[in-house]
């Protein structure tokens, strides 16, 4: 067996062991040096993210990975912990290493002056262990620990400026949320292992027989999955989360809240799939009527933020809310075969689309502002003006930033919502015309953002501002050229990875098979 | 009817803890919900692996004349409350140091008092 099968056979298991490992490294390799110490973290992230390269290459091409801690023997029940790969785990995993990385090379220079910056990296590393632990493992009560190793990591992070009694008062929030939404998950987790004494999500879903406890499992997963995901009316935890964080934190929360919304996805397809055509038409229409109040609600809050971070924290709520959208829409159409694949199918992939252009836009965005306030020290955008004659490149990201989260060609913003405008228009028009007006809003929040803080005179105060320092440029740099990618060559990347990743969502019983072959529901 | 105490006591126990999270202004108090409803999932825990009449399930030191397995509690589910509860003192303790800074920011525990963003 050559090297690269061995990586590949053991890259479940390595791609969460490798930033636990390394995490718990970082507080003695920062005793040598701090350069060091960096360059150890994006090195221990740098392995992370071509392994799950590598992994999401063979698992789009069509091999569902498992991964057994314990007893190989599957005939012996629950001795066990199962890690398994199918496309969608890949496809949040390319996302969450993408996003580790800008984030780490961002943070060099970053939170270059601040104290205590062993811990931060420590708990950076932790959090990417428990984000990857949540997208590639098989087991309910697996996520529900990885879920709580990423709420404890992320709310350390957000209360990072301790001296701001804002950020510890938005970390307080956030954890009491989440532990009250792991609390829930528990519980639903004792719900269905009392019933069907199984904890993987395959046996689960081979057996699931939607009884009365299981609605009331399905419903607390749901509420309590959208509660860390922010989705409107559970929202008031996240801009104070995502407003108070350093920038270089608040991108890596995005692909935390993204795991959550990763979770209700595989609650709903793969957990409940078999019991689908009982649910989907009411689950589905819950998940669109969510996904419309948390867009609206999201670019009406934008509007009158006048804090740039807390402002792009709204516009990140909103986005949530066409993924929601899209994926709604296709869980609604799910028992019906025939509209299922004239709508359905372009739906999902719009959804699935989607979240990684919303985890790109919104993160450049988050980027931008967090170089404003390392050039300017500055938050709110009555006192800015006329940072375009003093940083000329994190103007031009801004722009990239603000065309392709409001959707307009040639960005990748476009590509998907697009695919939703028109799949969700077939189902109902009033749907879309909800989903173009608050595109339309977000342009409105987002050019007030241009005109206010990078137009205009030029202020005495920021006349020694300067360009942000290299590495930050560079982080931005990446996202923003992948953004430009992504939206000049939409095709490519729904034939190669979204694809294969609503494959994944909707055949459920490839899933469910992986681990029972005797398994016979399903389409 | 006996046998359903302990799932009375457990959803008792999660709706205390709702109600001290949701009505209490004392940061503290939320918090002590919050360990209330980890008390009574813990509780469910522990009850759904239960048999009657059943000794704990250690191999080494069981009575003599135990049948094996059904003689014994089913091991499982205590070993998701011990996880759980080791979360639970992190999540505690993660929390009461989060207070701290801020009744040093504030000078208050009242909810009312602290924050306020629109």
């Amino acid at each position: 067996m050559s090297f690269i099968d061995f990586l590949l056979q053991h890259s479940p298991a390595l791609i969460v062991a490798i930033p636990l490992l390394g995490a718990f490294l970082t507080p003695l390799i920062s005793k040598i040096n701090n350069r060091v110490r960096n360059v150890f973290v994006i090195l221990i992230i740098l392995i992370t993210t071509i392994l799950v390269m590598l992994l999401a290459s063979d698992v789009f091409s069509g091999n569902i990975h498992t991964y057994v801690f314990g007893s190989q023997d599957l005939t012996v029940p629950l001795v066990r912990i199962l890690f398994e790969v199918d496309a969608m785990s890949a496809f949040m995993a390319i996302i969450g290493s993408i996003l580790l990385l800008v984030s780490v090379i961002y943070s060099w220079s970053f939170i270059d002056e601040n104290s205590g910056l062993d811990k931060y990296y420590t708990l950076v590393l932790l959090l990417a262990a428990g984000m990857f632990g949540m997208m590639l493992t098989g087991d309910m009560f697996n996520f529900f620990v990885f879920l709580e190793i990423t709420s404890i990591a992320s709310c350390a992070l957000i209360a990072f400026w301790t001296n701001k009694g804002k950020a510890v008062e938005a970390a307080f929030k956030y954890i009491v949320i989440s532990s009250l939404a792991a609390l829930f998950i528990l519980f639903s987790i004792a719900l269905l292992y009392g019933q069907y004494n199984a904890l993987n999500i395959a046996v689960l879903g081979s057996v699931i027989q939607f009884s009365y406890l299981d609605k009331i499992a399905l419903v607390l997963l749901i509420a309590a999955l959208a509660m860390k995901a922010g989705i409107v009316p559970m929202h008031m935890w996240l801009p104070d989360a995502y407003g108070r964080a350093p920038a270089s934190v608040t991108i890596i929360l995005i692909g935390a809240t993204q795991a959550s919304l990763y979770g209700v996805f595989r609650v709903c397809f793969t957990l409940y799939g078999n019991t689908i055509n009982l649910s989907s038409a009411s689950i589905g229409w819950i998940i669109v009527l969510l996904g419309l109040i948390t867009m609206l609600i999201g670019v009406a809050m934008a509007l009158i933020q006048s804090d740039f971070k807390r402002l792009i924290a709204f516009s990140a709520v909103a986005e949530i809310g066409f993924i929601f959208l899209g994926i709604g829409t296709g869980l609604t159409l799910f028992a019906n075969n025939q509209m299922f694949g004239l709508i359905g199918t372009t739906a999902m992939s719009g959804g699935i689309f989607h979240i990684i252009n919303d985890s790109l836009d919104v993160g450049l965005l988050f980027l931008v502002a967090g170089a404003v306030y390392y050039a300017t020290k500055e938050t709110s955008l009555d006192k800015m003006g006329g940072l375009a004659r003093h940083m000329k490149y994190t103007t031009i990201f801004f722009i990239i930033g603000l065309l392709a989260i409001s959707g307009i060609p040639p960005m990748n913003g476009f590509a998907s919502k697009l695919l939703i405008y028109e799949s969700t228009f077939q189902l109902n028009p009033i749907l879309s015309i909800v989903a173009i007006l608050s595109s339309i809003m977000l342009l409105a929040v987002f050019v007030k953002v241009f005109h206010s803080a990078f137009l205009g005179p030029a202020l005495p105060k920021f006349n020694g501002v300067k360009e942000v320092p290299k590495t930050m440029l560079f982080a931005m740099g990446i996202i923003a050229s992948i953004i430009i990618i992504f939206g000049l060559f939409p095709d490519l990347v729904i034939n190669n990875i979204v694809d294969p990743a609503v494959n994944a969502l909707i055949n459920y019983s490839d899933y469910i098979r992986e681990v029972i072959p005797t398994f016979t529901g399903g389409f | 009817m006996i046998f359903n105490f302990p799932f009375i006591a457990v959803i008792a126990l999660i709706i205390i803890g709702l109600y001290a999270m949701v009505f209490r202004k004392n940061l503290i108090k939320m918090v002590i919900g919050i360990t209330i409803i980890q008390s009574g999932v813990n509780l469910f825990l522990i009850t759904l692996g239960y048999r009657e009449g059943s000794v704990a399930p250690i191999f080494t030191s069981l009575p003599s004349g135990t049948e094996i397995p059904q003689g014994m509690a089913f091991p499982v589910p205590q070993a998701l409350t011990l996880t759980s509860i080791v979360i639970g003192v992190a999540v505690l303790a993660l929390m009461l140091s989060l207070i701290i800074h801020i009744y040093r920011h504030y000078g208050t525990l009242d909810v009312r008092k602290i924050g306020g963003e629109k």
